[in-house]
């Protein structure tokens, strides 16, 4: 073995064994600097033969670029571990618990009734508000519900006085929308209705969607059709429902609505009916001309049935360990 | 109303399954809210007979009877105190099973073999009278199967009837729903007028038609006092819902069950003259069969005899004329009064009678006769006694008419979507009751049966024939297309954007009742009036809320004392307030923070919650708006807050809320352990937002300098932000605080703040020479206008 191959095996194992920067960077100097061991032979080259020089110094050449890049490949790994090491260090519990702010909730009967708003907009139908505290005329006699007529008791109203009350739905909206904008018109009602009852199925507030579309041509065959999209839709499946025929003094034909549910029995969801001539004629719309569907529907009910509560009151209980949930 | 498929079944040819005349009734609009087994489990219970009675050898109110039970005669103990020689009951044999599954098993009471039981209706599930076994019939079959002599084999169905369906508030308008409706054949039973066996009668005069337009009656003489009804009538009623207590009573009702006609008996003898139907007087009384004194209005209409007011018309008869054990001779009465004379009169009084449902909702005009003829041979039947002549008196001109209604072909297809063949039509009409005729090509001329008061037009015809065809077989069928778009405004936020940002800082919503306790009322809105209802559920719930408060307080305290420690909530809700021209309704959005402003953490320190975290809430949300740079919060005193940490909540120049810490009074009052931080904003003041319009940007560096100044107390942040903001002049684009301090080193009558303006021009760089004047000018300011020093 040359002289130069023993100088440069020597320099990669010391190169290789080299245990710090601080070591490699010594063993740079003593192989590579000026007065390192391959510098020095190739200060030597001149004392060779001729012939022999170029040979020698491609060899010499060779061995420095060797040692050059173990230097280089041991520094990146000297420097990678000593990261590694300071990283190491600094490394952290990732299972500790984050500076979370705490999560707010909107109420299942707000959520479902944003649900029921967003899917009515897209069949046309515009939002629209009115009074909580009604007068009989909007609440009842344009409706068709004339004064003592049994529908009422089915109503059990909120009184303030003689002439004022608690609208015991959303439908008086419907009234005052077709009394401003006439026909056509196609509208929903969302809001607070109040009927004086309370027990396990009956909470003396809670919450309506009314809707309601008046046209020259609107069907009870066209009802069928938005009730069904409404509500296969809102179920977020093909839901299969049953038509009964119902009563209910401002729409005739009218009918109740149940869907079927997963477990196969019949729930009810809504009413609804082609609304009663008389109730275009309060408004000054010509039943001759004009005829429409309306329909109404508990948000709480459909609430219920899609989030599986099965008590109404926890609606208005207000516990957050039940309202956290939405 | 309750009604059982074997009492239909006299009406009804075909075989009666309960579930398939349910279904049946219930796509008719008669909807059957459930039906039950009027029996539970019992098998091998059979008719017996107690052929001896002994008494127990060791026990005084036990006795051995022996029973023949068709198979022989067992020896049973029996502790009930009828139980006596040659009494038919219920006997349930050894390996018999009774309601609840329990089967019979051989005993030994006292020492005495006992081969099975005598039962009570209370041991069968039949009823709830314990005190003696059940008795039955002397012509009771022994041996017959319990099940198939009281036609156990049963079902109640509970019909939620509509109120336009009065016509079917009886077996015989069920029955006659099902038959069109289904696949049975109206069978109905006939009744045969009787012949009269006495002449007397009674003088009925109709004073007041409008009210009572036709009045039956028949007076039956010599009745046996002390009858009771046959098992067979007491078990029908009391499937219904109803007791047999009088055989006139349950002779009545049972019609009324089965016609739809309510009747009345009286006691012939307590009647003083004779009768008149007309309307009562304001200054009578009168004291009801159940035992309740009314006063009588001049609206409602009374039978009267020559004394005075002897019952409430269509709604309760009076209890000086009732049948008592002693009656013996029977006056009955079957009336039609209409609709609107009777309609909303018993409400009035808190009540709802089997006679005021069906008066309301209107009877058959024709149908008086019918009922007495009916009751008339059922009561003889029972109690014996003879008939007079039927009496019948009416008043042409006030009987309800027969409509005849026009029915276009055409305008059904056009309500309903889907034409229908005209044979369809006339045979749904016909199926009803109704006579049909043509009136020109696909049209006719409908006349409704007399007992269908609630078919008045076109379109209730139209629902009748869907309703006989199937509400299921009229096609779902889409819009044409909708031509005009809803509108959608940019600069309009909506109460649901509102939400969003509390819930994305944490607030949970809720919901409460817009009727609160005038007390926490008073409490949060101290002589601020509310608007009371006339008839609230509860005081708790009896007046409305003239702010969201209470309730927010209300649920807040609930959650505290369920165990948590911190909450945030908010409701979006109306305030109801009184005004001059009616009541206010405005429309808020109101929260409450109490407790620790985070949950517990590994790296912080717990903090509660302060007024300036609900203050950054309110920000927030106003910021929503786009809107932020208007707001402001300026000191302002709240009954409902704690003074010096409360503030009016401003848009530009004009209040829309408050924010303030809970008073503490009030926090002690609803036991509320920690301070609360409330606020609440007018949302019509929130809904208009900015349009967005850009504004170029400087593209220059800016410059920051600090200032501590000291200044006294009472001088608010905004104040020094103001001066600043006018001295420092266009290059200004920003001032913060930085730091407040109070205590050591400042004199305690003033306050340190640290205040960061941040500067920078639009065309050119700053330099720091700039700022220097800037900031000189700034100093004096303050200095002159806030006797402001700088602090070193």
């Amino acid at each position: 073995m040359s002289q130069i191959d023993t100088l440069s095996a020597d320099a990669l194992d010391a190169i290789a064994s080299a245990d710090s920067l601080e070591r490699l960077e010594t063993l740079r100097v003593e192989l590579l600097g000026r007065k390192g061991g391959l510098t020095s032979q190739l200060k030597a080259l001149g004392t060779l033969p001729a012939a022999d020089r170029p040979a020698a110094g491609k060899a010499i050449n060779e061995a420095k670029r060797a040692v050059s890049d173990a230097i280089a490949a041991r520094r990146a790994d000297l420097e990678a571990a000593a990261l590694a090491a300071e990283l190491s260090r600094d490394a952290i519990d990732v299972t500790l618990a984050g500076r979370r702010v705490h999560k707010g909730s909107v109420h299942p009967v707000s959520k479902t009734l944003r649900r029921m708003r967003r899917i009515l907009e897209r069949a046309g139908f515009e939002v629209d508000t009115g009074p909580e505290i009604e007068d009989e005329y909007h609440n009842f006699s344009a409706l068709n519900i004339p004064a003592d007529h049994p529908a009422r008791a089915m109503h059990d109203t909120f009184y303030i006085d003689s002439e004022r009350l608690l609208r015991t739905h959303t439908s008086p909206v419907q009234i005052r929308a077709m009394q401003t904008r006439g026909a056509p018109i196609r509208l929903i009602a969302p809001g607070r209705v109040y009927r004086c009852d309370s027990d396990l199925t009956h909470t003396p507030m809670f919450t309506q969607v009314e809707g309601l579309a008046v046209d020259r041509n609107i069907s009870f065959a066209n009802l069928k059709c938005l009730l069904y999209e409404f509500l296969s839709k809102f179920f977020e499946r093909q839901v299969e429902l049953r038509f009964r025929p119902s009563y209910f003094p401002f729409t005739e034909p009218s009918a109740e609505v149940d869907v079927r549910s997963e477990a196969g029995r019949w729930i009810e969801v809504l009413g609804c009916g082609m609304v009663h001539p008389n109730v275009l004629r309060n408004v000054s719309i010509d039943p001759q001309s004009f005829q429409g569907y309306a329909f109404g529907m508990g948000v709480e009910r459909l609430a219920m049935l899609r989030y599986g509560v099965d008590d109404l009151r926890l609606f208005f209980d207000n516990d957050l360990r039940f309202l956290e949930q939405f | 109303m309750r009604i059982t498929t074997e009492w239909l079944g006299e009406w009804l040819a075909g075989s009666l399954d309960a579930a398939e005349l349910a279904e049946t009734l219930t796509t008719a609009g008669l909807e059957v809210d459930s039906v039950s087994a009027v029996a539970g489990e019992l098998d091998g219970v059979v008719v017996g007979e107690i052929v001896s009675v002994a008494s127990h050898p060791q026990a005084d109110r036990l006795r051995l009877c022996e029973v023949r039970n068709g198979d022989g005669t067992v020896s049973v103990v029996c502790g009930a105190p009828n139980a006596k020689s040659g009494l038919k009951s219920a006997f349930a044999p050894v390996g018999a099973i009774l309601p609840g599954g329990q089967k019979l098993k051989r005993a030994k009471i006292r020492g005495a073999e006992s081969h099975g039981m005598l039962c009570s209706v209370v041991e069968l599930g039949l009823g709830d009278d314990a005190s003696g076994i059940l008795e039955l019939p002397e012509d009771a079959p022994v041996g017959t199967d319990l099940r198939d002599y009281l036609a156990l084999d049963d079902h109640v169905l509970d019909i939620d009837l509509t109120p336009n369906r009065g016509d079917c508030f009886s077996v015989r308008g069920v029955a006659r729903e099902a038959a069109a409706n289904g696949p049975w054949e109206l069978d109905e039973p006939a009744v045969e007028p009787l012949p009269s066996e006495h002449d007397e009668t009674i003088g009925v005069t109709l004073a007041a038609p409008d009210g009572c337009a036709r009045f039956a009656g028949r007076v039956i003489k010599n009745v046996a006092s002390g009858a009771t009804s046959p098992l067979w009538l007491k078990e029908r009623l009391r499937r219904v819902g109803l007791r047999a207590i009088h055989p006139v009573v349950d002779v009545t009702n049972y019609v009324m069950l089965e016609f739809g006609q309510p009747l009345h008996g009286y006691d012939l003898r307590k009647i003083d003259g004779g009768v008149v139907a007309r309307w009562g007087r304001a200054d009578e009384s009168l004291e009801l069969l159940d035992g309740r004194s009314i006063d009588i209005a001049d609206d409602m209409v009374v039978i009267a005899d020559d004394a005075g007011p002897i019952g409430l018309a269509g709604i309760m008869g009076g209890a000086s004329t009732a049948v008592d054990e002693s009656t013996t001779d029977v006056f009955l009465e079957a009336a039609f009064f209409p609709p609107a004379a009777i309609a909303g009169r018993a409400r009035r009084f808190g009540m709802q009678t089997d006679a005021s449902m069906r008066f309301e909702r209107g009877v058959d005009p024709d149908g008086q006769a019918r009922a007495i003829e009916r009751a008339t041979a059922l009561l003889i039947d029972i109690a014996g006694g003879s008939a007079g002549p039927l009496i019948d008196v009416f008043e042409p001109s006030h009987l309800p008419s027969a409509t005849t209604i026009s029915l276009r072909s055409e305008r059904i297809a056009s309500l309903l979507g889907q034409a229908l063949p005209p044979q369809t039509i006339e045979g749904a009409l016909v199926a009803l009751g109704m006579s049909v005729a043509a009136d020109g090509r696909d049209a006719w001329r409908v006349t409704p049966p007399s007992f269908r008061f609630d078919l008045e037009i076109e379109e209730d015809l139209i629902e009748e024939v869907a309703r006989v065809v199937g509400y299921d077989h009229i096609p779902a069928v889409p819009e044409l297309t909708m031509s005009r778009l809803g509108d959608s405004s940019e600069s309009r936020i909506s109460e649901d954007d509102l939400a969003d940002a509390l819930v994305a800082r944490g607030y949970a919503e809720i919901v409460t009742f817009s009727f609160i306790d005038p007390e926490l009322g008073e409490l949060i809105s101290p002589a601020a009036p509310h608007i009371t209802l006339a008839n609230p559920l509860s005081q708790e719930l009896a007046v409305l809320r003239r702010s969201l408060w209470p309730g927010l307080t209300q649920a807040a305290g609930k959650n505290l004392s369920r165990q948590r420690d911190s909450l945030r909530i908010f409701e979006i809700g109306t305030q109801y307030l009184p005004g001059a021209n009616g009541a206010v309704e405005r429309r808020v959005v109101a929260g409450l923070a109490v407790g620790p402003v985070s949950e517990e953490h590994w790296d912080s320190d717990p903090r509660e919650v302060d007024f300036f975290d609900v203050k950054g809430d309110v920000e927030c949300l106003v910021a929503v708006t786009a809107r932020g740079r208007s707001l402001s919060f300026v000191t302002s005193e709240h009954p409902a807050l704690r003074p010096g940490r409360s503030a009016s909540v401003m848009l530009g120049s004009e209040a829309v809320g408050w924010i303030g810490e809970l008073h503490p009074v009030i926090s002690q009052k609803l036991e509320l352990k920690k301070p609360a931080i409330v606020f609440s904003l007018q949302i019509e003041k929130l809904l208009d937002a900015r349009l967005p319009v850009y504004r170029s940007y400087s593209k220059f560096p800016s410059l920051r300098r600090d200032l501590a100044v000291v200044v006294p107390i009472d001088v608010s942040a905004d104040a020094l932000k103001q001066c600043v903001t006018i001295a420092a002049g266009t290059a200004l684009q920003n001032v913060k605080v930085f730091d407040v301090y109070r205590g050591p080193g400042i004199d305690s009558s003033r306050k340190s703040i640290g205040l960061g303006l941040i500067l920078q021009d639009t065309s050119r760089t700053l330099t720091d020479e700039d700022a220097d004047r800037t900031v000189a000018t700034v100093v004096e300011h303050l200095q002159s206008e806030l006797g402001a020093t700088i602090r070193n």
